[in-house]
């Protein structure tokens, strides 16, 4: 028997354990990317149309941090920009959860200490999760790859474009083989493997925000930083313009080292363990835990910690970046006037501040999403069975969840305002900036509230479907607040998004009704999730 | 049935009356009609799938049934849930539990939150069980789990238990001391419903018994009653040998032997049978009352019949296969 016996056949298990969510995930990568190049089609009718865009998008700094670097105006390369990092950070997740769901959370059920006891390699599990995830990306290529190419693109450039996507989703699903030998718990490998997103996109958009404009005028040469990225090296292949196949050689060499590292380890630890001890414990509960809010806090205090020290370090260095833009009046007469025209009357910063704290604010839902889920693991796991077989009410333990999600939510964006604020200090700017970087990001308060309170009514209503319904809004969240204006959504529909209606402030005058409205909403859509709660039975096998 | 503490609602710790409960189009519960005297361990006894744990939630009020009453306490386990939890513990059969958090502080939480952490209860309880508090709850074995969740019903005072499959995990001494604990606890006029498939631990521990059978209570009463209404099997060896035995009433499946026979016979009949066995000379005679397993399988022989007949065929075509 040799160390990887049977892995085909765990290969076949992971599918059909997989295969609804990887359809998913294939349906929503190809139709996101369809969307894109049509309306860049739309948008752009000639080529001297496209030329303005390029130019505009390759001065625009915040084009450089969230589309990425110029590169060109053919209609591929353009739509590439566009869609990349979106696309990119789905295939990641995609790729990362899925090896982590091979792997840690296998064993923390106990599913894979029955694996291994049959006739199963040592390192079958590992190879089989990590085929499961080059399989996913490989049809995911292939289906980008049509997509591109009967939108009319040439398959040069849609082979670049796919191999570049499937390098990114290869490098986190080997990045997720390392995290899933490291932590003990599947929430703490997918933990990590999001760090590591986080980490690789800041990279990337300091390097691309303070790169240079090319000759041309119409490319984007990056810093060095967008070099040590995984998800820059997408940009650097330049489909459609360069077709850079090099970089492929980065993501196998990249994911190779990773993979071995992670042999290594999985070899060297028993099943069950990780490099991260378990500590002995206290053998009597403080206080402050015998309560339902105490045991919530306890729960997400982790996960508050993590969100909020994440988004507040993002915020602090872009908050560094912001002071820059002053400077861009000169460089870019043409952005300025784009920019004027779609709030008139304001501030460069304010509206760079309005643009990038709307970003991390739907990104900071992350974190209020993650903590109301957390109820219904609970529910599935059987460990809310035996609190609310005490004298617990089922609206206190609900309660106390939904206070900690709200309050953190709020705590968080207030931490994110304060670090954005002070990054632009650190930068050389002025209080009136900083306090506006403090502002637009409070202002979507009440926005991600309302998110948390559709996701809590999820919760009540469909508890079996909460964690799909309540993934799904905040990715709609995001790609009409990436891409919703390029993609002509209808403004029915950018309105069912909550981010829509909060004022942009510090672009935009300060105006309360919006917000009023929306906690309004917030809190009769949290009174139903409440009501429903009460009514319903228990669900408790998943 | 046997019941004779039926009648007074102030005796009763719980009575369900044609409970029903549906998932979808499974029929879990079908009229299930319970009665638990205060003061008495009684038995809840069905294999997995009859509606045990189901029941054990509408009591809780973790499900709402469909159709039927319910009264736990004099209250009732949906509307009063709160108050009523205040005065019962439960233990479920697979306990899941917080992964960050030690034993301990497991412990002292689910007793706290229902009001009635009792530390010199919990201490002695954790001494009993021989448990480590410290250790995370992630690293606790399944049976550790299980002691983990009984310590903490055990560390509150309450009036009713609610035990489902409470001992699974657990090791044969821990199970001893499990059984000490609810006697100890029912001496000093608590209640306790037990839910198991274990009929050893039933025969053990419980003053009467219901038997469930796809959601319905098929039988219930003490063991005795119960007895009375089966068959015991008599051994015996004789002088001469046995003439007449099967056509005496109540005797079933005589087999004769050289020096003697087997038999069963009707309780009722008993008597009537040793009288006719006196004529031939009596050598040795072995008698064995019906156990609870006995009971049991009167009441699911067919169910068994059909799964060995079905595990034989099964093993047949495999083995074809296989040549």
């Amino acid at each position: 028997m040799s160390a990887w016996t049977g892995t085909p056949r765990l290969v076949r298990l992971a599918l059909r354990r997989d295969r609804v969510i990887l359809t998913v995930w294939l349906v929503a990568i190809s139709g996101l990317i369809y969307g894109v190049i049509s309306a860049e089609v739309a948008l752009y009718v000639d080529e001297a149309q496209r030329l303005a865009g390029a130019s505009f998008g390759a001065q625009n700094v915040m084009a450089r941090i969230f589309d990425g670097p110029a590169s060109g105006t053919s209609l591929g390369a353009m739509s590439w920009v566009e869609a990349y990092i979106v696309l990119a950070v789905l295939v990641a997740i995609m790729s990362g959860q899925a090896v982590v769901r091979h792997t840690r959370l296998d064993e923390e059920t106990g599913r894979a200490e029955m694996i291994e006891s049959s006739v199963v390699g040592r390192h079958a599990r590992l190879t089989a999760a990590l085929v499961v995830a080059a399989i996913a990306n490989a049809v995911v290529a292939l289906a980008t790859t049509l997509v591109m190419v009967g939108s009319g693109l040439d398959l040069r450039g849609s082979l670049v474009a796919s191999m570049a996507m499937a390098g990114v989703g290869m490098t986190f699903a080997s990045v997720a083989a390392l995290t899933s030998q490291v932590s003990t718990t599947q929430r703490g490998a997918n933990g990590l493997v999001a760090l590591v997103i986080g980490v690789a996109f800041f990279l990337r958009a300091v390097g691309d925000a303070l790169g240079t404009v090319g000759p041309n005028g119409v490319e984007v040469i990056s810093l060095w930083p967008s070099w040590l990225s995984p998800l820059g090296w997408g940009h650097q292949a330049r489909p459609f313009y360069q077709d850079n196949w090099e970089i492929g050689l980065l993501y196998l060499g990249l994911s190779a080292v990773l993979i071995g590292i992670a042999y290594r380890l999985s070899r060297a630890r028993d099943l069950g363990a990780g490099l991260l001890q378990d500590k002995v414990g206290s053998d009597r509960a403080s206080s402050s835990l015998l309560s339902p809010l105490g045991l919530a806090l306890r729960i997400h205090r982790g996960g508050l910690l993590a969100w909020g020290i994440g988004m507040s370090v993002m915020a602090y260095a872009f908050g560094i970046v912001g002071r820059s833009v002053d400077d861009f009046e000169e460089v870019s007469p043409q952005f300025v006037e784009f920019l004027e025209d779609l709030y008139p009357g304001a501030d460069l910063i304010d509206i760079f501040s309005t643009f990038l704290m709307a970003m991390l604010a739907i990104a900071a839902a992350g974190f209020t999403l993650q903590a109301l889920l957390r109820m219904r693991a609970e529910e599935a796991s059987g460990r809310l069975e035996p609190i609310l077989a005490t004298a617990v009410d089922r609206r206190v333990w609900l309660a106390s969840h939904g206070v900690i999600a709200g309050v953190g939510t709020a705590a968080i964006l207030g931490a994110m305002g304060m670090a954005g604020m002070l990054g632009y200090l650190t930068g050389g700017g002025d209080l009136a900036g900083g306090w506006g970087q403090f502002q637009a990001a409070v202002v979507f308060i009440p926005s991600v509230l309302t998110l948390g309170a559709f996701v809590l009514l999820a919760f009540a209503l469909l508890p079996r479907w909460a964690s799909l319904i309540g993934w799904g809004a905040l990715v709609m969240s995001l790609v009409m607040g990436q891409l919703g204006e390029l993609l002509k959504f209808p403004q029915a529909v950018l309105n069912a998004s909550p981010f829509t209606h909060a004022p942009k402030v510090p672009a935009e005058a300060f105006t309360a009704l919006p917000l009023i409205i929306l906690l309004v909403c917030a809190a009769g859509l949290s009174s139903l999730a409440v009501w429903r709660f009460r009514q319903r039975d228990l669900a408790i096998a998943a | 049935m046997l019941d004779k503490t039926k009648g007074n609602a102030m005796t009763e710790a719980i009575r369900t009356e044609g409970l029903v409960k549906r998932y979808g189009t499974t029929l879990a519960l079908d009229g299930l009609d319970l009665s638990v005297a205060t003061g008495e361990i009684h038995g809840f006894l069905g294999p997995n799938g009859a509606g045990k744990s189901t029941t054990v939630r509408i009591l809780l009020g973790l499900l709402r049934a469909d159709a039927g009453k319910a009264s736990l306490l004099g209250g009732d386990p949906w509307h009063d849930a709160v108050d009523l939890h205040r005065r019962l513990a439960y233990v479920p059969g697979d306990v899941n539990l917080w992964p960050t958090l030690s034993g301990g502080e497991a412990i002292d939480l689910l007793a706290s939150l229902r009001c009635g952490l009792d530390p010199r209860l919990r201490d002695e309880m954790i001494e009993r069980f021989q448990l480590d508090p410290r250790k995370r709850c992630s690293s606790y074995s399944k049976g550790n789990r299980q002691k983990v969740a009984i310590v903490a019903a055990f560390a509150s005072d309450v009036e009713l238990y609610l035990l489902d499959e409470p001992t699974s995990g657990l090791d044969p001494l821990m199970e001893t001391v499990f059984q000490d604990v609810v006697k100890e606890r029912v001496g000093q006029g608590k209640t306790a419903l037990l839910s198991s498939h274990i009929l050893a631990e039933a025969e053990a521990l419980c003053d009467r018994v219901s038997i469930i059978r796809e959601g319905r209570i098929v039988e219930t009463g003490t063991l005795d009653d119960m007895r009375h209404l089966t068959r015991t099997s008599i051994h015996v060896r004789t002088e001469r040998p046995l003439t007449g035995i099967s056509r005496l009433m109540g005797v079933h499946d005589f087999e004769a032997h050289h020096d003697g026979g087997a038999f069963e016979v009707d309780s009722e009949h008993l008597g009537a049978a040793l009288t006719h066995l006196t004529g031939f000379g009596i050598l040795d005679l072995e008698s064995t009352p019906p156990t609870l397993e006995d009971l049991f399988l009167r009441h699911y022989g067919d169910e068994l019949a059909a799964l060995s007949g079905n595990g034989a065929t099964n093993g047949v075509v495999k083995r074809g296969r296989r040549r």
